[in-house]
């Protein structure tokens, strides 16, 4: 299968650029499929590729020594993930699963290098994803620190409500307590006391989100 | 539905037992949703199951005033 032209124009790290450019990239993006929850990384590993997602989610996350699983971010189309080893040469920080089937384009450590040094416009592209992503982690970090479990709760689910268009991600109990850095019996508990505070509303499959100011105020709590 | 992964499922049936609607069954030692209309989405075969082979993802939505 050939590497879309199109697909790659939507990667952040290829934004702003030419057709021309694009085709030169194209010839050293290798696509590589993967099932759902398959891991695709492993922390402490040293890393070859860099990953950008062009179709599906993939989950990155840390594991500590009891197992406990923190997520540190979810890799959509167009967003890139293995990206620190690849720039600074030292193991991979974090472990990738899919979060379903997945389509991936990957390109060696010393091609992404090369094209680095051939177009500065995605120089300062890369900039500007690190960038984000060190506003991330930093949010991270202050979620963890922080912020009360059922805060924490507040704010994973108004980060991800489902657009009009369409359907946003789903997410389980337990990538939720990923998420906020708890249990997942601790985000159940928070689901029912945010439905106790008139917030939300479970609906089967569905956390209808009924009071968005009040759930609004329950996320600016801190500790 | 509740989404079971087949490939990590071993059939221990710790889910049928907390199951409180009867949405799941063991066939050919594997579990399997045989009622879809009762299931109230509960999550106890989530929570339950050792092998994570049993996901409840949740939709979040806004209700429309």
């Amino acid at each position: 299968m050939t590497v879309r032209l199109e697909s790659l124009k939507s990667i952040l790290y290829f934004s702003g650029l030419g057709r021309a450019e694009l085709e030169s990239i194209r010839k050293l993006v290798f696509e590589k499929a993967a099932d759902r929850a398959e891991v695709v990384l492993l922390e402490s590993e040293s890393a070859e590729n860099l990953y950008f997602v062009a179709s599906g989610a993939v989950k990155v996350f840390k594991t500590s020594a009891e197992g406990k699983e923190q997520i540190l971010s979810i890799v959509r189309p167009g967003e890139s993930f293995n990206d620190v080893p690849i720039f600074d040469g030292g193991p991979n920080p974090a472990s990738a699963r899919t979060m379903g089937p997945v389509l991936l384009y990957g390109i060696k450590e010393h091609d992404m290098k090369a094209i680095l040094r051939d177009h500065p416009q995605i120089a300062l592209n890369v900039i500007n994803v690190l960038a984000g992503r060190v506003r991330h982690l930093v949010s991270l970090v202050e979620d963890l620190s922080f912020r009360h479990v059922i805060s924490r709760v507040a704010k994973i689910l108004f980060e991800h409500i489902g657009g009009e268009m369409g359907r946003g991600p789903r997410l389980t109990q337990q990538e939720m307590a990923a998420m906020a850095g708890t249990a997942r019996e601790v985000v159940g508990r928070s689901l029912k006391a945010l439905e106790e505070e008139g917030a939300i509303k479970l609906d089967r499959h569905r956390i209808v989100i009924t009071d968005k100011e009040a759930l609004q105020k329950i996320m600016e709590v801190s500790s | 539905m509740p989404i079971i992964d087949t490939r990590k499922c071993d059939g221990c049936g710790l889910c049928v037992g907390v199951c409180h609607c009867n949405a799941l069954a063991i066939v050919n030692k594997t579990i399997t949703i045989i009622e879809t209309v009762e299931c109230d989405w509960c999550t106890d075969c989530e929570a339950v199951c050792p092998n994570g082979a049993i996901s409840c993802p949740f939709e979040i939505i806004i209700q429309e005033p």
